[in-house]
């Protein structure tokens, strides 16, 4: 008989250890190897040619700028949007609340459709920005709208139970002590609600970069201009050539999950920091 | 003990038991599935063929057909094919995606267009324009296309199978006039997708860019999407303009062979694309829309289809595999259109 050398309060580690490891294997890693598989099929040079061609460097360019515009918007009117939901009670609350989620929901060939609809230059925005100059529809800027659109719940679930925990006595102290609004912000609530808006942000981004179904609508597909890289990767499989559409992906792939290590080591450095304050 | 790998083991075997349930149920008895794989604008077609050879199939052997539909972009449908969807018969966009159902994984011999008539294409259509009522900009043919003062709705040939018959359409006119070169043809080409706003994905997307969003004053269009779109969705809104000349497109169909062997489907499933040629499948096609084969039916159907000069791919580009490889692969001339310039 085996006596583990510690106990835990629940029983069945070792068993839900397997447990994970199997589901995560068979979900996520052993997919995702196969991606890598598909792609050595190719040879370096060849790997290569694919991964930096013009029209590729455009679409990752696209991609990752017009993602990184989106969860920066949502960072600031996400929080925003939490604040007013967890802060404030009036009328209709309830309502947003739901209408919140519904991007989350709502298949995203919806979304964009949708959203082409609103911002084409018929459409009920379209025609009045398209007079103030501004072109939406079929341009990186529809593209950042779409993609904010779909990231949206992101980060006002993540702050909001965070923001939920906050009690208002500290922002009443602080300005007791005659701290500014601007002050309490930064010094107070700041520090406590980072590291969420830092998940949020991750999140969001790491949707978009993604996201297919409701971009293909409103970015107009036009190769160098409006092309994002899971449009450049379908494009590839049409020509049934797998092995390209797979290097692209790998590329997508591990830069994502660069970029997730990145914000969650910054994460768990800055959620460090905020632990140790104290009196917190 | 290791209880982890224990669990591991479980759940692995859990899944692998899962998929395996399916089995060769399919013509058991006295009653037959087929699974028909095609491209979206053939679904109100099948669903009104299936039920029609159904009926002739009882009536003649006494046995059950049902028949399932799948449909999607054509390419996507083919992928689905060669990935393992069991499909009997294909009924796609072009032929290079059902070349590929032998190339990629050896579903069919590589001769299956000369199995059935007509290179294996039952019903045919060809490439129009579809303008706003009243034709506005006086679009009467290609050349019109490349005014600076008209833009053109067309969807993405690297994406759309439609799209591709388009382009070719397009690049098969310049070719033919007089005077005609595959340079004048490339800088055809190359002015018209100048005059494109917007590249749709899929051909419905583009359909909807025309009729809903009000782009463009001229959409490129299958002649039966055009039907569709002028008779059914926006009745009253939008014209047909046939041009002088243009493609003869050829959807074609097939057996997967591979499938209906192991299924023992064989017959079912050739006798159904049989029915397409039928006086009643020729009937159904003419009524969907699509040109009959059938010059009976044809003649019947008078002055829906008007005549122009037709070429085929065969003849202008020596098939798909070349009009792909030297058009829309990764390097190809349309890829070349969109080259960053030298500014």
């Amino acid at each position: 008989m085996s006596t583990p050398a510690r106990r835990h309060v629940l029983p069945g580690f070792r068993l839900s250890l397997g447990f994970t490891w199997a589901y995560v294997g068979l979900l996520v890693l052993i997919p995702l190897s196969s991606l890598f598989l598909k792609t050595f099929s190719l040879t370096w040079p060849q790997f290569w040619e694919t991964v930096t061609a013009p029209r590729a460097l455009a679409a990752y360019r696209l991609s990752f700028g017009a993602s990184l515009v989106a969860a920066l918007v949502n960072v600031v009117f996400g929080l925003l949007v939490a604040w007013v939901l967890v802060r404030y009670r009036f009328p209709g609350r309830s309502l947003v609340e739901s209408l919140v989620d519904l991007p989350f929901a709502l298949p995203t060939a919806v979304a964009g459709l949708t959203l082409t609809t609103l911002f084409s230059s018929k459409g009920w925005y379209g025609q009045y920005l398209e007079a103030l100059g501004l072109k939406v529809a079929y341009t990186s800027v529809g593209i950042a709208v779409a993609l904010t659109f779909i990231g949206l719940p992101f980060v006002v679930r993540t702050v909001q139970p965070v923001l939920e925990g906050l009690d208002a006595d500290v922002e009443e102290a602080a300005a007791t002590l005659g701290a500014t609004p601007w002050q309490t912000f930064t010094r107070v609530l700041f520090p406590a609600i980072y590291p969420a808006l830092l998940s949020g942000f991750t999140l969001a981004f790491a949707r978009a970069l993604g996201e297919y179904g409701s971009v293909v609508f409103i970015s107009g597909n036009m190769p160098l201009r409006t092309e994002i890289v899971p449009l450049l990767i379908v494009t590839k499989l049409e020509q049934y050539d797998y092995a390209g559409a797979t290097a692209i992906a790998v590329v997508m792939l591990v830069t994502s999950f660069l970029l997730l290590l990145v914000v969650n080591l910054l994460q768990r450095w800055s959620h460090r920091r905020f632990e140790v304050r104290p009196g917190a | 003990m290791h209880s982890w790998l224990v669990s591991s083991l479980l759940v692995v075997l859990a899944l692998v038991g899962c998929s395996k349930s399916s089995g060769a149920d399919a013509a058991s008895g006295n009653s037959v599935t087929l699974l028909n794989v095609s491209y979206d604008p053939t679904r109100e077609l099948y669903v009104d063929v299936n039920a029609a050879f159904a009926r002739e199939w009882e009536a003649k052997h006494g046995q059950k057909v049902s028949i399932k539909q799948s449909h999607g972009g054509s390419g996507k449908q083919a992928r689905a094919v060669i990935d393992g969807l069991e499909a009997d018969i294909v009924t796609l966009a072009l032929a290079y995606d059902v070349d590929m159902l032998h190339d990629k994984a050896s579903l069919i011999p590589e001769a299956w267009q000369a199995r059935l008539p007509h290179n294996s294409a039952p019903y045919t259509s060809t490439i129009v324009f579809v303008v706003r009522k009243g034709n506005p900009k006086g679009i009467r043919d290609w050349e019109d296309l490349l005014r600076e003062d008209v833009a053109v709705i067309t969807p993405n040939p690297k994406t759309s199978g439609g799209a591709r018959w388009n382009y070719l359409a397009a690049w098969g006119y310049a070719l033919r006039k007089p005077g005609g070169t595959p340079d004048s043809a490339r800088a055809f080409v190359e002015t018209l997708f100048r005059r494109v706003p917007v590249l749709d994905s899929g051909a419905r997307g583009s359909t909807t860019t025309f009729a809903e969003r009000g782009l463009g004053d001229v959409l490129i269009a299958w002649e039966n999407e055009a039907f569709l779109l002028t008779n059914e969705v926006g009745q009253g809104r939008f014209d047909i303009v046939v041009p002088s000349v243009s493609i003869l497109a050829e959807p074609p169909v097939a057996v997967v062979d591979r499938h209906v062997d192991k299924r023992g489907t064989r017959a079912v499933a050739e006798a159904y694309l049989q029915f397409l040629y039928s006086e009643e499948g020729q009937r159904l096609a003419a009524k969907h829309h699509y040109r009959p084969r059938s010059e009976a039916v044809a003649s019947k159907e008078g002055a829906r289809f008007p005549k122009l000069k037709l070429f085929t791919i065969d003849e202008v580009f020596g098939g798909w595999r070349k009009a792909q490889a030297a058009h829309f692969d990764d390097g190809g001339v349309f890829d070349r259109i969109y080259v960053p310039q030298a500014r």
